[in-house]
This record gives structure tokens, sequence and C-alpha cells, in this order.
């Protein structure tokens, strides 16, 4: 691919999704373009930005972009703040809503290890209010990888980074290499292709909503835009949990970081108490 | 510096396994059946046991089950390295005191994040 060739993608990424596509990593764009190409029936790189620049055509596009998202994801990555969720921050969250479902989403899923963790780490807290109800929501900009999420099946090589041996026996039936996660951890779960740049409004409020391990891929122009998107989303004693080196300066607004619990935030000093 | 029992009676896996885990801080023991791991378990317990399921002599759940009746032989984390990739062996392994469970093919991160889960690292 050629410099213009680079210079295109970024603009596109960073206009459709606010990706940041770094243009000295050609092999990088090219090991994630090159099966995009192939499904689509070209015979190279350059043959389909060939027709991309010609045509202008919305669904190859999309499709380009999202081919540029970065996947990689496993379950309960950072175990320690999985295990905070689990022990501390999903049972506050339980005793304050009572009678209403705890919502919890997941922004940027890719293949659904991380709300699946979420999901399983719900199943083992102790300390929740009796009859707690959860609602999960997972959302990517890749249908691929929502398909994949949605479809639960994961190979021997993915449950098998930051998987418990216990969760996978209690979660998952495996038909040799293949390993799918109980309809029961499947079911609450509810997927929807989303763009972090557009009108959120209509997802209605969330208790805590995720973002890790994203912000690095996108815009950092983009970062303040994009978590005051999600902010917006929060109920007023909602937690946003990031990664734990993001340091999300660019966050306006009443959330603030929690002591202690690195990439967690929480609006105001009582709500960051609770879940500190 | 902890402690690790390999414990396989193909030499070319336990060199592999041997390779990672000193990677990740651990000195190395090496057994090539149950009975010769139970030896070395009497003679000085490891603080971890990397152990394969189908080996001559002694097989890996026969070896676990001994180990967990031995003096401090509750002491050991036990992660099964083995191509029995089914829940009803991982579920075996389990109720016979096995802390953490990896299927073959397996690779350094996978060990590594094992570990980890077992609370070694």
């Amino acid at each position: 691919m050629t410099p213009e060739d680079m210079d295109l993608l970024a603009a596109l990424a960073r206009a459709r999704a606010g990706l940041r596509v770094d243009v000295d990593r050609v092999y990088l764009v090219e090991s994630r373009l090159g099966p995009l190409a192939r499904r689509e029936g070209f015979d190279s790189i350059e043959a389909m930005l060939a027709i991309l620049r010609e045509k202008r055509e919305d669904r190859l596009i999309w499709a380009v972009v999202e081919a540029l998202t970065f996947s990689e994801t496993s379950f309960f990555r950072d175990r320690t703040v999985f295990a905070h969720l689990r022990d501390d921050v999903l049972p506050t969250l339980s005793r304050r809503r009572r009678d209403q479902p705890v919502r919890i989403w997941s922004a940027a899923c890719s293949t659904g290890q991380e709300v699946y963790s979420l999901a399983m780490a719900a199943a083992e807290a102790s300390d929740l209010e009796p009859g707690t109800r959860f609602e999960f929501f997972g959302s990517d900009l890749s249908e691929r990888c929502l398909e994949k999420a949605q479809s639960g099946l994961y190979t021997q090589f993915e449950v098998q980074r930051g998987l418990p041996i216990r969760l996978l026996v209690k979660h998952f039936t495996n038909q040799d290499e293949t390993w799918e996660i109980s309809p029961r951890i499947r079911q609450a779960v509810r997927w929807k292709r989303i763009n972090l740049l557009s009108d959120l409004s209509s997802l209605g409020q969330f208790d805590m909503i995720l973002l890790r391990h994203a912000l690095d891929d996108l815009d950092p122009a983009l970062h303040g835009r994009i978590l005051d998107n999600l902010a917006s989303r929060l109920t007023h004693d909602g937690v946003l949990v990031l990664s734990p080196h993001d340091r999300a300066d660019t966050l306006t607004g009443s959330l603030v970081a929690v002591a202690g619990q690195p990439g967690l935030f929480a609006q105001g000093p009582e709500h960051q108490r609770a879940v500190a | 510096m902890k402690t690790c029992l390999v414990v396989d009676d193909s030499r070319v896996i336990r060199k592999v396994a041997r390779r990672v885990l000193e990677d990740i801080g651990f000195e190395i023991a090496e057994a090539g059946d149950g009975m010769e791991a139970l030896a070395w378990c009497r003679a000085a317990m490891p603080d971890a046991v990397l152990l394969d399921w189908n080996m001559p002599v002694m097989n890996g759940i026969e070896f676990l089950r001994q180990l967990r009746t031995e003096p401090g032989g509750g002491e050991p984390v036990v992660v099964f390295c083995t191509v029995e990739n089914d829940v009803e062996h991982i579920r075996m392994a389990l109720d016979a005191g096995a802390n953490e469970y990896i299927m073959k093919p397996f690779d350094g991160e996978i060990i590594a994040a094992k570990f980890a889960e077992a609370g070694l690292l």
C-alpha cells in the first residue's frame, strides 16, 4: 500500500469512528484488510481501495473501517479489576437499585469476553440483594465481532486466557476444541452495533459502563467527546470503568477517579467512597 | 525462589515447560511419571506441580490423589497440563484437588496466565 492509501484509511477511520490508525504501521493495516479484501472478492487490498475511491460505497467504507478496529480481548482481563467489581461494586449497585435492574454496558465489547466475564462475575457475587436483576449490554463497531460474541463460541486457546477453570466447567460445554457458553449466561446479554461517536440517548441510562483497552485505539482529540458521550448515559450514581492505565484527563463533568481503584470513575465523593 | 515440579513422560514437554517456568521465576525439578514425582515430593514438597495426566507407572490423577494424602501434600498448587480436554476429566481433576487445568497444546502465555490464576505469580 502507498502512503496515500494509508492516509486515506486513517482519515476514513477517524471521521467515521474516531479510530486512530498509525500510518507507519503498514503491516498491521495490511494484516487486517487482507482477509476483508478476500471476502469481498478482490485480488488485493490495493484493488479494494481503488474501488473504494472510485465508488465511495458506504457499505464498503464501513467494512474497511470495521476491519481496522482492534479486537484483542480476553476473559477477566485485569483480574484484580474484576475481583473488585464482583466483590464491591456489583453488591453496591445491587443495594442501590433494589427493585430495578442493574444495567451494565460493555461499550467496546469486541468478541464478548468482557461482558460475559461480568455476567459470570455477577453469578458468582455474594452479598447481592436478594432478587437482584442484571441487564447486560455488549456493543461494538464491528459486526463480525458481535456475531462471534453472540454465538458464545470460543476456541480452546481463548477460554484458557484469563478464565478460571472452575468457571469454565461451570458455564461452558465443549465439542472437541470449541467451547460454548451456557444459554443462561449468553441469554443474559443483549448486543448492538454502536458507534461511540453517534447519539447514544436512545440507549437509556446505565449503572456501569465499561470502555477498557479501547482509548489507546481512539483518536486522542476525540477522547473527551467519547467519554462525555458515555458519561451522559450513566445514572447519577453510576460508575465508568476504563483501563487501569487510562488517565481520562479529558473527562469533563462530575466524574472523578476513585481513589485506589485505577480506571474506576464515579460521580461525587459519596459515590466514590461507596465503590472504592 | 518458588519451586515447580514438572511431571510429564515427554522429555520435550518437560523441556518446553522448564523454559517457560524459569522465565517467570521458578526453580524447576522434573519427573517422568507419578511415582517418581511422589519421591520428589516426599523429599522436598514443591510450591507448584505442573502435571500431565497420561503417564506410565503412575498417572497424573493417581499421583494427585496420593499427594493430597501425604504430610504437607495439601500445600502445592497443582496445575494439570494434559490433552484430556473434556469437562468430565476437568471435574475429576478438580475433585482430586487440582487447582488449575491447562489443555494442550499450550504456550508460555497460557502457563503464565494459569499460574497467575492459581495465585503463584
